[in-house]
């Protein structure tokens, strides 16, 4: 973990499901290669048996009741949807 | 013209309870002021005031049926990144463009039921990623004080119009200082609550696990009246805490005697701006006179906050904005296939600065480099954490300042993201400690800018803070101060 890591910032974008122009790469890479210059100060620190924080607030078992309640009204959800049909949200074909 | 538009909102509330003006006139009055200053300040993404007038002459027919809800027939605007029934929620971006909300967020829910008229929605930096407006997909917001500078951000929009009194209150959301920071560039009160303390539901997440609602307002009283109303368990947000509200501004007043108020040795730091340094010395030495007891912190780790949070900020987020897809709500680009159509609507639908950190979060989670970066910055976390409760075992709350500088020049920083990113120096520490702070107006630079004084308090002691920025304010007249809009030229 000494040399800065080389970010294939093609890959990553298409694991992010984001398609970026050559323009946009070109201006990122430095961009980002300088940020994770920068959080790699956080390897000076000795984190052994350190437990991670994911919540600062720890609250656990957090239950509600199983019963039937009110939702949002669909009509109004479906208003938003790019292409509707019959009150369901249509995509492309997905299998051939 | 009107003055209602410049009362704070226990003045406001007072008012109508009186009955000394109607809700219909005090909305009409900051219609007006919206009207002759939202031009040139930007702060409004969009206003309702049709719906406003109607909320408000509501709000009047309620009082005299009898009802007095305390904030009954109160203007309030809201983040644009908070859900409000039948308006628009952009976040500030295009891919959310011509979206309607279909619900309140609790936040919305619980001012309404206080008595609430919801003005607008407020300009904000894209998803709440950015510290001075400029990342707004649709326009620049202006500070008030001086207009070619930014508001700070991301909650931009919400703290320059309460400094240009186009508002008496607003909410905003504060994920690394995002009410804080503009709180403190536009002279206002900026009030970052306790994880959990309000429910984020209706609130678009950016980072679930920082994220918090919260008041800016004119006067420390103004965000302990609207914390009290917005505040609580709520079955929709399961970290929301199951704590009791109290009522926060019949707690305040008093001097500041018998607390104990740590500085951190560590924050007094190179970079840091010689006026606000001496802006906030100067607020430490008030809090003395008040009573106080001053005494050193150290809080070593908060040097490792800015690199912790731009790891687990960005993670969160490009796991939170993957809904952005084009498929139930906002943009769609057509594609060949299902990912191609993510992959086009996404390209088309975010900024540069959600594209940058979207990519950065992705790479910090992705397979090879997990341990290493989020997990490691986890562990830090819980580091920053424990300099915290070590802290408060001496003092009952901290004081810093709220940023390096004052506000800057629009197009600054812009350019430079890992500037910008450390402008949230001082405030970053709190989000990832999940516990709570306030920026209360500590004077002001050379060039008549605002500085904030950044108080801030362990997990659930809002009251601590809010007494000790209220003693502050009572002892100074920062918070009485006025922007003039007009006589500045438009750029």
């Amino acid at each position: 973990m000494n040399s800065p890591d080389k970010i294939d910032v093609r890959y990553v974008a298409h694991l992010a499901r984001m398609h970026l122009g050559d323009d946009e790469v070109a201006r990122l890479q430095p961009q980002l290669e300088q940020i994770v210059g920068y959080v790699r100060q956080l390897d000076e620190l000795n984190v052994d048996g350190i437990e991670p924080t994911a919540h600062a607030i720890p609250v656990q078992n957090v239950f509600r009741a199983d019963e039937v309640r009110p939702c949002l009204d669909h009509e109004a959800v479906m208003k938003n949807a790019p292409q509707a049909r019959e009150g369901q949200f249509i995509v492309p074909k997905i299998i051939e | 013209m009107s003055t209602l538009n410049q009362l704070t909102v226990a003045e406001a509330a007072a008012k109508l309870a009186k009955r000394e003006c109607s809700s219909a006139e005090l909305v009409a009055a900051v219609l007006a002021s919206i009207e002759k200053h939202d031009k040139q300040v930007g702060a409004y993404l969009t206003v309702d005031a049709e719906s406003a007038l109607e909320q408000a002459r509501a709000a009047d027919a309620a009082r005299s049926r009898g009802e007095h809800q305390p904030l009954l027939g109160v203007p309030v605007g809201v983040k644009d990144l908070l859900n409000v029934t039948g308006q628009p929620c952009t976040c500030g971006s295009k891919i959310l463009k011509g979206y309607v909300a279909p619900y309140d967020a609790t936040a919305v829910a619980k001012l309404r039921a206080a008595g609430a008229v919801i003005l607008g929605r407020l300009n904000m930096d894209e998803f709440a990623m950015g510290g001075s407006t400029e990342n707004s997909a649709y326009q620049p917001t202006r500070n008030p004080w001086d207009l070619s500078r930014v508001p700070g951000g991301s909650s931009g929009g919400s703290a320059a119009a309460v400094a240009a009194d186009e508002a008496l209150a607003t909410l905003g959301s504060d994920t690394g200082g995002s009410i804080r920071q503009p709180a403190g560039f536009c002279g206002c009160v900026g009030l970052k609550p306790t994880y959990g303390r309000v429910s984020r539901y209706g609130l678009t997440a950016f980072a679930s696990s920082l994220d918090q609602i919260g008041p800016l307002t004119k006067t420390v009283r103004d965000s302990a009246l609207l914390l009290s109303a917005i505040s609580g368990r709520d079955p929709h947000d399961s970290t929301s805490l199951d704590a009791p509200v109290p009522d926060y501004a019949a707690q305040l007043g008093g001097d500041l005697k018998g607390l104990r108020l740590g500085l951190p040795k560590e924050y007094f730091i190179d970079g840091l701006d010689a006026e606000v340094e001496q802006s906030v010395r100067a607020a430490v030495d008030q809090c003395r006179a008040l009573g106080a007891e001053i005494v050193e912190i150290s809080l070593p780790h908060s040097k490792y906050a800015v690199a912790v949070y731009y790891i687990i900020a960005t993670a969160e987020a490009s796991a939170n904005l993957a809904r952005f897809d084009g498929v139930r709500y906002g943009l769609r680009v057509d594609g060949e296939d299902p990912i191609d159509q993510y992959g086009k609507t996404r390209a088309a639908g975010f900024g540069q600065e959600v594209k940058r950190r979207i990519i950065l979060g992705t790479y910090v989670l992705s397979s090879g480099y997990h341990d290493a970066y989020y997990l490691r910055a986890q562990k830090v976390r819980t580091l920053i954490r424990r300099d915290f409760e070590t802290a408060f075992q001496k003092c009952d709350a901290i004081l810093t300042p709220v940023a390096p500088t004052a506000a800057y020049k629009l197009g600054e920083q812009i350019n430079d993201p890992l500037k910008m990113y450390l402008g949230d120096i001082f405030t970053i520490p709190v989000n990832l400690a999940g516990i709570c702070g306030v920026s209360v107006p500590c004077g002001f630079t050379s060039e008549k800018l605002p500085v904030g004084l950044h108080i801030v308090g362990p997990a659930l002691r809002e009251d601590v803070i809010l007494k000790v920025g209220h003693a502050y304010e009572q002892a100074t007249p920062w918070h009485l101060r006025k922007p003039e809009i007009s006589s500045q030229k438009a750029e």
